[in-house]
């Protein structure tokens, strides 16, 4: 698509990319000055830790809790782990760490010669996890060159049974129904959960558990169906919440292909703490970067407290930071899924005008990034067919302004979750929209000095505004006075910051040291 | 009011016609018996005659209908019960008004889980933006402001926050029921408001929530509510209005 039909000028553009990039920097040198319970948890399951104890809770996490205790966690688990492990009292790192959990191990910080033996250590079992996490990688571009990959727009349905062994036909179903993505929605409330749930679950609240055998079996699934189909169906979850590096790790460890992974949405929604959330993610996508997942951000959660149209230019600001903290992660264009949503009030005159105005700049804006469009939820009323015909609105915007991946909207939104029916109505809306647009984008080019242009260059404008001021005051203040989506969120409040720890000179982690070497 | 009839029937185009329309979806593949199950389906409804609009394959094991028919049913307007409510449910815009329009500042709640309870599902889901079930939480409405202290406070602790915030409501959610400590821990939140606020009007209101408080009943712990299993943020936010502004001219 012409990149000219709003004449955006490049200066402006410019200027708002330096400003995000000024106003990402302080948070960037905390995340690499700081580490995270979750970061660390997340080391020692790259390298093949798994399972739990009987109540459930990971080894992972009685490793990390007795390495803290006893020498804390500023140089890193690595190093009193391995350490501890070469001792030769531990068959493995799990019988360790079943030790660890009931006081039976002595961790210390190794020094010299036994330091180097245990880094060395460390570097080769998480070498491991990075091993897996590359094959996954090769297999899935295998798999879309074999398969074939679907065209763009990719078209996004949510599965959220809470039992895996459900979601597992209802998915198979969507991706025969034309999905060529199946987002697999958490169970409420396990962004709070300060551990990762483990094996396959059959119980969860509006959604089902983000665990690495749920990950296998689905994408197993997936697999099959994709070949029954003669498509690569792409499988999402969720790399937010107090667990984020973890979930991260597993993702790339299964080979999941995108997940929701937002710069700023736990702050504002979950109330997680803010130095948790910038030091977590950073890690989170450089494990994405380097497993070639996509990530999806969510900009659209901002429009469903604020209003759409004031709002508008607190979008853009986020994916400008989260382009920002993307790269600055190592991950590429095409992995950025920049979230926006189709969210004014339909009873404003031009709402269309407007909707399209955001959507053309969002696309121009960031011309390389897939772009994740969101359908209403706000102003769906429960009237199932005015919600039909807005669903249908929302489809020919994405349509004509090249949006890479839809959501499909449910004109059952906020009644139930998606019956059959609902879904297969909605597929037919999108197709016959597809169908009908075709190549519109090809004509469509506003009137220059026109509404949507004028538009467009107001909110790119205001974005730039709102940039220079949280550059002014720092993101932490920003984020601290509700600059986004209306929540205060001051730096040293929410949940997860007793988790965060300043890493001391001589901190070593061997999967943030190959991240960063197999940086391409 | 005379003229107006006791007994009505759905309406089409026509008083008295009946017609209604309905969809759904069987799984039965769309084949010759498809639009016979439908119409057996909808007779049995009490649709005589209906007519399959609509038949769509969806897949090969479903199809999806669209039918219109004639009820015979009569709906007998004396006989419907309106259920009746403690307070209305109210929409944020219409809490948020009620507040400034009576209270003339912002609503001020706190909330914890208090003692050994370290699930803060709930308090979460009535707290936080996010809310639940598609509804926005607390911090969403701009007319109250939200003190959440998270999880493994003591009882004191959130009293004493509560007094220095000058809450006008304190909320604590309550999962774990091991040995009864849900209501253990509340009426130590109850004694605890008691002893900070020995005049009872001055106190704030004191609300629990919890899946397992069905057997007991608000004075027995020595709170102004409980709120169960599912309960949503506007319910509880419409209750701090029917409770704490209760002359508040609430907009139909």
């Amino acid at each position: 698509m012409p990149q000219t039909k709003l004449g955006l000028d490049p200066a402006v553009v410019r200027r708002a990319r330096a400003l995000a990039r000024k106003a990402a920097a302080p948070v960037e040198k905390l995340a690499h000055t700081h580490t995270t319970v979750s970061v660390e948890r997340a080391t020692l399951r790259l390298a093949g830790v798994t399972g739990a104890d009987a109540t459930g809770m990971p080894w992972v996490n009685h490793l990390v809790d007795a390495v803290r205790e006893q020498v804390g966690l500023e140089y890193g688990v690595a190093l009193p782990v391995w350490h501890a492990l070469a001792s030769g009292e531990h068959t493995d790192l799990v019988a360790m760490a079943e030790k660890a959990a009931t006081g039976g191990v002595r961790f210390a910080l190794p020094t010299g010669k036994d330091a180097e033996r245990a880094a060395k250590a460390a570097r080769k079992a998480v070498g491991t996890g990075f091993v897996r996490i590359d094959r996954n990688r090769r297999d899935r571009n295998k798999l879309l060159a074999k398969l074939g990959d679907p065209p763009k727009p990719w078209i996004y349905l949510i599965v959220a049974t809470g039992d895996i062994y459900e979601d597992i036909p209802q998915a198979q179903a969507a991706a025969r129904e034309g999905a060529d993505i199946v987002a697999v929605i958490r169970s409420t409330g396990q962004s709070l959960l300060d551990y990762v749930p483990e094996g396959a679950t059959r119980e969860g609240y509006a959604g089902t558990y983000a665990t690495q055998e749920n990950f296998r079996l689905m994408r197993a699934a997936l697999d099959d169906v994709s070949r029954e189909l003669g498509r690569y169906v792409r499988l999402t979850n969720y790399a937010s919440g107090l667990c984020m590096p973890e979930i991260a790790a597993l993702a790339g460890l299964e080979r999941l292909d995108m997940m929701l992974n937002d710069c700023m949405y736990g702050i504002i929604f979950r109330d997680i703490n803010p130095q948790r959330t910038f030091i977590d993610q950073r890690f989170s996508r450089a494990i994405h970067a380097r497993a070639g997942i996509v990530i999806n951000t969510g900009e659209d959660n901002y429009l469903t407290t604020a209003d759409a149209v004031d709002a508008a230019h607190t979008v853009i600001v986020s994916q400008l930071l989260n382009e920002r903290f993307g790269l600055e992660a190592g991950l590429q264009p095409w992995q950025l899924g920049l979230g926006h949503a189709f969210e004014i009030n339909p009873d404003i005159p031009d709402s269309f005008r407007l909707e399209l105005a955001h959507a053309l700049l969002v696309r121009e804006l960031f011309p390389e990034a897939p772009l994740k469009y969101m359908p209403p939820t706000k102003h769906m009323s429960g009237n199932v067919f005015a919600g039909y015909l807005l669903d249908a609105f929302f489809n020919l915007v994405g349509v004509m302004t090249g949006q890479g991946i839809i959501l499909v909207g449910m004109m059952t939104e906020g009644i139930h979750t998606p019956f059959l029916s609902d879904r297969d109505l909605a597929l037919e809306n999108v197709n016959y929209v597809r169908n009908a647009v075709g190549d519109l984008a090809e004509d469509f080019r506003p009137a220059p000095g026109g509404f949507v242009v004028e538009r467009a260059h107001r909110v790119l404008g205001e974005s730039v505004e709102l940039l220079q001021r949280i550059v002014d005051d720092g993101l932490l203040d920003a984020i601290a006075d509700g600059t986004f989506g209306i929540t205060k969120r001051p730096a040293d409040g929410g949940k997860g910051l007793d988790g965060v720890v300043k890493k001391a000179d001589g901190y070593l982690n061997p999967a943030s040291d190959l991240l960063e070497e197999g940086r391409t | 009011m005379t003229g107006e009839p006791k007994i009505v029937r759905p309406y089409g185009d026509t008083t008295g016609d009946g017609m209604v329309q309905l969809s759904f979806t069987l799984p039965v593949g769309k084949d010759g018996r498809a639009d016979g199950a439908a119409l057996q389906l909808a007779r049995k409804m009490g649709l005589e005659p209906a007519t399959v609009v609509h038949s769509k394959a969806m897949g090969p094991d479903f199809t999806f209908f669209v039918v219109y028919g004639r009820v015979s049913h009569l709906v007998d307007l004396s006989q419907v019960e309106v259920v009746e409510r403690e307070f209305p449910v109210l929409t944020a815009k219409e809490v948020n008004l009620a507040i400034r329009s009576r209270l003339r500042r912002k609503l001020v709640v706190v909330g914890a889980t208090v003692g050994t309870d370290a699930h803060t599902v709930g308090l979460d889901a009535i707290l936080n933006v996010k809310g639940f079930a598609g509804e926005k939480g607390l911090e969403y409405y701009r007319e109250v402001r939200v003190v959440n202290m998270g999880s493994q406070v003591t009882a004191d602790e959130l009293v004493a926050r509560a007094k220095a915030e000058h809450a006008d409501a304190l909320l604590t959610s309550q999962v774990v029921t091991q040995k009864d400590a849900h209501l253990h821990h509340t009426r130590e939140v109850s004694e605890a408001v008691v002893a900070t606020w020995p005049d009872a009007s001055h106190r704030p209101l004191v609300i629990v929530g919890g899946p397992r408080f069905d057997t007991v009943t608000p004075k027995d712990l020595g709170v102004d509510r409980i709120f169960g299993r599912g309960t949503t943020p506007a319910e509880v936010a419409s209750y701090l209005v029917h409770a704490l502004l209760p002359t508040a001219k609430v907009p139909a």
